[in-house]
C-alpha cells in the first residue's frame, strides 16, 4: 500500500523548536568560549583561548577536582545504599507499598527539601536542638556549610533516582540462579557478587548515570546548604554569568562539564549495547519507570 | 521457597532509607506548627498557616505565575511531542534521527548548562526575561519527557489498526484524531501530567531565564530559604504535600482505569 509520508509534517514543529532553543543556544555558549570577553559582560569578536586556557588555572581546577570529587563519592555512597534497598524492594511481597514509600517524599518541592535540611542542620535548627537538649551541646554547632554536608543532602536528592532503575532490573533477575549458586556451595556474598551483581548491570550502569550526572552539574544543593567553600563548578558557571560576568568563561566551563557528562553517556550507550548487558529497551524501560513515578506516584 | 523469618541485611538498609527520606518532612511538619520563629519548640500554634493564606499575597502570586506557566508549557510541550512522536514512530524520513537525537540530549544535558545557553541566547536576541522567556524555557526541557512517554505508547500500539482505517477511506487527519489519539490519550495525558510537574518543579532552568516580575513559585522559596530559616514555607510545605497527595492520588486512579480501559 502506497501512502504519503507525513512523517517530516509530524516531526518538524518539534525538531524546529528543539533546534531553536536547544540546539542553536548550545551552539552559541560553543561559540562563545573562543571569543573574547567584553568588558561589561557579553561578549567581543576576535579569536581567542583565554577562557579554555583558564581552566586549567589554580582556582577553577580545585573546583573542578572537588567537583568530580564529590560527584564521585556522592554517587558511590547512593549506589551502595540503593542496591540492598532496591533488593529489599524488589523481593518484598508488597513492592507497590515501597516503592510508594520511596517516592512519597519526592512530591515536595525541590527546594523545600534542600530546606528541610537547613532546618535540621542549620545553628538553629533541629539537630543544635536536640543536642543541647540532650546536653552534648553547650554552643551551637555549625553544621551546614561543608562539603559533608553537601554530599549528604545531594545522596538524599538523588537516592530514588538509583532505586528506581534498581528495582526494574532486579525484579526481572532470574533468583533462582542466586539459590542454584549457593547449592553448588557459593556463600551468600559469593552468590551476590558473582552471579547477581554482572546480571543486573544494566541497572546499575543507569543507576549511576541518572545520579552522577545531575549530582555533577548540581547548583542548588552547594549554593544553600555548602557556601563559598563547598562551590561545585555549577555555581561557578553561575556566578561567572551573574556576577562576574565573563560569558566566554561560563561557557567554556558548561562546555567542561556538558562533555564530562556526554562521556558518561556515551559510556552509559556503550555498556548497554554490550551483548551481555540488557539491552537498550531495558534502559527505556527504567527511564520511562523514573519519569513517570515523578509524575504519577 | 522458603523466606527467612529474620530480618535481612538489605530490608534493614530498605526500612533506614524509608526513614532519612520521610526524616526532613517531619521536622518541617512539626516546625510548621511552632509558635514562635526559631528552631526551639516553643508551642503548637497555626500562626504560619495563618500567614502563609492570609499575609503572603507575593507567595500567591509566584505560585499563580508557576501554574499558568506550567500549564502553558506542558500544553504546548504535549502537542509539539506528540506530533512528533507519532511522526517518528510512522515514518522513516530524512533527519529522522536528528529529531530522536534532539529529543534526547537534553535529557542528560546538566540543567545549569541549558539554563546558561538559554540565558545568552535570549541575551543575543534582545529578547527581554521574562515570563515568556520562561515560558520558551520550560516548554524546551518538556518536550523530551512527552516525547518519550507518548513514543512508549505508540509502540505498544497495534498499526494493523491504522491500516484497516486507511483501507476503509480514512484520510490522515481522520486517523490521526479518530483512531491514533484516542488510542495514546493515556500517553498523551501522563506526559502532559509530568511535564506540569517538571514545570512546577524547575528552579534551575528558571532561575537564569526569569526576569524581575516573573517569580515563579521556586524562586519566591528561594529568595524565602536564601538567609535562614522561614516558618512559612515550612507550612507552605505541608500544604504542598497534602495538596499533591490530594491532586495526583486520584488522577492517578483516573489515568489507570483509562489505560486498563483503553
Amino acid at each position: 500500500m502506497r501512502q504519503r509520508n507525513y512523517g517530516p509534517w509530524y516531526s518538524a514543529p518539534q525538531g524546529l523548536w528543539l533546534t531553536l532553543f536547544f540546539a542553536a543556544p548550545l551552539f552559541i555558549i560553543i561559540v562563545y568560549s573562543f571569543l573574547k570577553k567584553g568588558l561589561y559582560g557579553g561578549v567581543e569578536p576576535g579569536f581567542s583561548l583565554a577562557a579554555w586556557h583558564a581552566l586549567g588555572g589554580g582556582t577553577l581546577l580545585a573546583v573542578a577536582l572537588r567537583t568530580l570529587l564529590v560527584s564521585l563519592v556522592a554517587t558511590s555512597i547512593t549506589i551502595l545504599i540503593a542496591l540492598p534497598a532496591s533488593y529489599s524492594i524488589a523481593r518484598s511481597s508488597n513492592q507497590s507499598l515501597r516503592l510508594f514509600l520511596i517516592i512519597v517524599p519526592f512530591w515536595t518541592n525541590f527546594l523545600v527539601r534542600v530546606y528541610a535540611w537547613i532546618a535540621i542542620l542549620g545553628s538553629e535548627g533541629f539537630l543544635n536542638d536536640a543536642l543541647r537538649w540532650l546536653g552534648i551541646l553547650s554552643t551551637p554547632a555549625q553544621f551546614l556549610y561543608n562539603q559533608g554536608t553537601v554530599v549528604l543532602v545531594l545522596v538524599y536528592m538523588y537516592l530514588p533516582y538509583a532505586i528506581l532503575p534498581l528495582f526494574s532490573t532486579i525484579e526481572k533477575f532470574d533468583f533462582t540462579l542466586l539459590e542454584a549458586a549457593r547449592d553448588l556451595g557459593a556463600s551468600r556474598l559469593t552468590a551476590i557478587v558473582r552471579i547477581l551483581l554482572p546480571n543486573i548491570r544494566g541497572g546499575i550502569v543507569t543507576a549511576v548515570l541518572f545520579t552522577f550526572i545531575p549530582i555533577f552539574g548540581a547548583y542548588a544543593v552547594p549554593l544553600l546548604v555548602g557556601g563559598k567553600d563547598a562551590y561545585m563548578l555549577g555555581n561557578i558557571i553561575a556566578d561567572q554569568v551573574t556576577k562576574t560576568r565573563n560569558w566566554p568563561l561560563a561557557a567554556s566551563i558548561s562546555m567542561a562539564v556538558t562533555l564530562i557528562t556526554g562521556i558518561g553517556a556515551l559510556v552509559y550507550a556503550y555498556t548497554s549495547s554490550r551483548p551481555a548487558a540488557p539491552q537498550v529497551d531495558d534502559a527505556e524501560d527504567d527511564l520511562d519507570y523514573i519519569i513517570q513515578a515523578e509524575a504519577l506516584p | 521457597m522458603s523466606r527467612r523469618k529474620v530480618p535481612s541485611f538489605s530490608d534493614a538498609v530498605f526500612w533506614t532509607v524509608v526513614v532519612f527520606l520521610f526524616m526532613p518532612l517531619f521536622v518541617l511538619l512539626l516546625y510548621s506548627f511552632n509558635a514562635s520563629k526559631g528552631g526551639t519548640f516553643t508551642g503548637f500554634s497555626l500562626v504560619w498557616y495563618e500567614r502563609l493564606f492570609f499575609g503572603s499575597d507575593q507567595l500567591w502570586k509566584a505560585f499563580g505565575k508557576s501554574v499558568s506557566i506550567a500549564l502553558g508549557s506542558a500544553s504546548l510541550a504535549t502537542f509539539l511531542g506528540t506530533l512528533a512522536a507519532v511522526g517518528t514512530s510512522r515514518y522513516k524520513f530524512f533527519g529522522k534521527g536528528y529529531v530522536q537525537a534532539m529529543s534526547f540530549v537534553p535529557m542528560i544535558l546538566p540543567e545549569i548548562v541549558m539554563g546558561v545557553s538559554l540565558l545568552v541566547f535570549f541575551a543575543g536576541l534582545g529578547l527581554k526575561l521574562g515570563m515568556a522567556t520562561i515560558l520558551i524555557a520550560h516548554t524546551t526541557f518538556n518536550i523530551p519527557f512527552v516525547y518519550l512517554l507518548v513514543s512508549a505508547r505508540l509502540e505498544e500500539f497495534d498499526s494493523s489498526v491504522i491500516e484497516a482505517a486507511r483501507d476503509l477511506g480514512a484520510n490522515e487527519m481522520q486517523t490521526l484524531l479518530k483512531v491514533i489519539v484516542p488510542m495514546i490519550v493515556p500517553g498523551i495525558l501522563s506526559g502532559w501530567l509530568t511535564a506540569v510537574t517538571l514545570s512546577l518543579e524547575d528552579f534551575v532552568i528558571t532561575f537564569f531565564v526569569a526576569g524581575p516580575g516573573s517569580t515563579t513559585l521556586p524562586l519566591y522559596i528561594y529568595s524565602a530559604i536564601r538567609f535562614g530559616v522561614s516558618p512559612v514555607i515550612n507550612a507552605l510545605s505541608v500544604v504542598m504535600v497534602v495538596g499533591t497527595v490530594l491532586l495526583v492520588y486520584p488522577s492517578r486512579r483516573f489515568l489507570k482505569a483509562f489505560a486498563a480501559g483503553a
